[in-house]
């Protein structure tokens, strides 16, 4: 049974909408504009490392480290205790973690521009609480947030789907051979989930990094991000050889650590996402 | 005590994911613009959803989008899929890994490297380039959707067929066609949801006032919070509520279907791996 013609409308389409537009993000990351026409350059690049851009470079992955480290600290022990405990609904539950996910993206997010506003749900608790009132919503607190809140799940399924696979009696021999519960997670469990960990930590940074809708909303537009930058170069600024530039190497950076990262994790990357 | 602890853990988070869902889906039904106080039960800004052109227009074009892209990539992909499953060899590898590309690349750069096609081929930048952007990439969601459904398939099936005299087409459509039909069907949803959501590529891609929800979203939301936006979330939530039990319902039911042999199969699996671990334990002391 061969049927290899029927992709032949794919690969036209391939060529056209996935091949031809990168080869147009490096053209016009490679050329300027000057006025005898286009000229190959790399002042687009080099543009990259003038201080101001860098600092943006850097606060991104700061901001995304941080949502990173904390997705990690509230996901591992909630993937933890779904795996390893017995309760009843266990696949009711991821269910439940990944229904927010299919929430439009912008919603979720503007979801916390009403919980974080002056007057918005938090401060009406905290006052009925007595407590002072606190404004976060325009901060980089609310930023990483909105990050959090909208990636968590990214780390705890890889997590939970490397966990749950571990063998039993794997822990059982660590268990029959003397080690107490410590022993058994820090050199038999956390290992075993490396894989997932390393793939949680990669679905959550990426998406992180490159975001500029949460920054936009909950930062408001004070905290320029990668994404923002893009942005801006293309709708505002207009100067499209720069915007590709940082396009191409951000592009080039997250598929080689994806690559890298997928021989980590092997062949369960991303699962149970749908 | 132990687990006491690790379910108050778990509802913890849980309620930090749905606090701000139920949030908006409560003052949807608030009558009062400032949210500071709940001026009773309203269905007002449901009522001026129905009147606002702007929200009803945007959210006709990503119905309109997001039917039109899930249909053309789900046709595009499937045969993309069957077509894919002859290939062989490095050829096939370089168009696997070209199709990954949208999966894997930041939204963001999908949408700029779309929307740089289209000024460069001289597109209007509106309801048709997004469009084209959409089943861009809704293309590989379906293929890597099929494929796996291909992989089960028995050929010696279609030979079958055609030995007992069917034409090809015949026997593609009574013996392929039903078998790798789940795939289909759960690519085209997947489709389809993917277009609903989407805000980013979509921003990139269109142009001259043509939005969809999420890009109608956004800048009203740039604009400060307003309760019309919570009455369109709630609608939206509860739609994708519907849409994924119909997905979860179909994935149940045909994992029941084939239940028994993947029993049998994880049986074996797990005597296997027991064994292996064993093994590798006891040659681990040893040493």
């Amino acid at each position: 049974m061969s049927y290899k013609w029927a992709a032949s409308p794919y690969l036209v389409w391939m060529v056209i909408f996935i091949v031809v537009p990168i080869i147009l993000v490096c053209y016009y990351s490679l050329t300027v504009r000057t006025d005898a026409g286009f000229r190959f350059s790399t002042d687009n690049f080099r543009r990259f490392f003038e201080p101001i851009y860098l600092k943006v470079l850097y606060r991104s992955i700061e901001l995304a480290f941080v949502a990173t480290v904390v997705c990690f600290i509230l996901g591992y022990p909630l993937a933890y205790i779904l795996a390893r405990s017995d309760f009843k609904h266990t696949n009711v539950l991821i269910m439940l973690l990944v229904v927010p996910m299919w929430m439009n993206f912008l919603l979720r997010t503007y979801a916390w521009m009403t919980i974080l506003e002056q007057n918005g749900v938090l401060n009406i608790v905290l006052s009925w609480l007595r407590l002072p009132t606190i404004s976060i919503l325009y901060t980089e607190a609310a930023v990483i947030l909105g990050m959090v809140y909208n990636f968590l799940p990214f780390m705890v399924l890889p997590i939970y789907s490397v966990l749950s696979k571990i063998d039993p009696s794997v822990v059982e021999a660590a268990e029959d051979l003397g080690a107490n519960g410590i022993i058994v997670f820090r050199k038999v469990i956390f290992p075993l989930s490396l894989p997932g960990v390393i793939s949680g930590i990669t679905m959550v940074f990426m998406p992180a990094v490159t975001t500029f809708v949460i920054s936009r909303l909950l930062g408001g537009g004070q905290f320029t991000l990668i994404g923002n930058l893009i942005e801006q170069q293309f709708l505002y600024v207009s100067d499209w050889g720069f915007g590709s530039a940082i396009s191409l190497a951000m592009m080039v950076l997250i598929l080689l650590s994806m690559a890298v990262m997928s021989k980590f994790a092997g062949e369960d990357r991303g699962l149970g996402l749908w | 005590m132990v687990r006491a602890l690790k379910k108050c853990y778990v509802a913890v988070i849980f309620a930090f994911l749905y606090a701000p869902i139920l949030v908006l889906i409560l003052y949807s039904f608030n009558n009062s613009r400032s949210r500071g106080t709940w001026g009773g039960f309203t269905l007002r800004w449901y009522g001026e959803l129905l009147q606002d052109r702007h929200i009803l227009g945007s959210l006709y074009n990503t119905i309109i989008i997001a039917v039109l892209s899930a249909a053309i990539a789900t046709v595009i992909g499937t045969a993309a899929a069957i077509g894919l499953n002859g290939w062989r060899g490095v050829q096939r590898k370089v168009i696997m890994n070209i199709t990954y590309i949208p999966v894997l690349n930041p939204d963001i750069v999908t949408g700029i490297s779309l929307m740089l096609l289209f000024v460069f081929a001289r597109m209007p930048l509106g309801l048709l380039t997004m469009l084209l952007a959409h089943i861009t990439f809704n293309i590989p969601y379906v293929i890597l959707s099929v494929l796996p459904k291909l992989k089960q398939l028995d050929t010696h099936l279609y030979e079958a067929a055609l030995d007992l005299g069917a034409t090809p087409w015949y026997a593609f459509k009574k013996v392929i066609l039903p078998e790798i039909m789940p795939g289909i069907i759960t690519g085209l949803l997947l489709a389809f949801t993917l277009s609903i959501d989407d805000f980013v590529i979509s921003f990139f891609t269109t142009g001259s006032g043509v939005a969809n929800l999420s890009i109608t979203i956004f800048s009203m939301a740039r604009r400060g919070v307003n309760p019309t936006i919570n009455a369109v979330s709630t609608l939206m939530f509860l739609a994708v509520l519907v849409l994924l039990v119909i997905v979860n319902l179909r994935v149940s039911k045909e994992n029941s279907r084939k239940g028994r042999r993947n029993h049998e199969q994880e049986a074996y699996d797990h005597r296997h791996r027991r064994f292996g671990s064993a093994r590798r334990l006891s040659r681990n002391h040893a040493r």
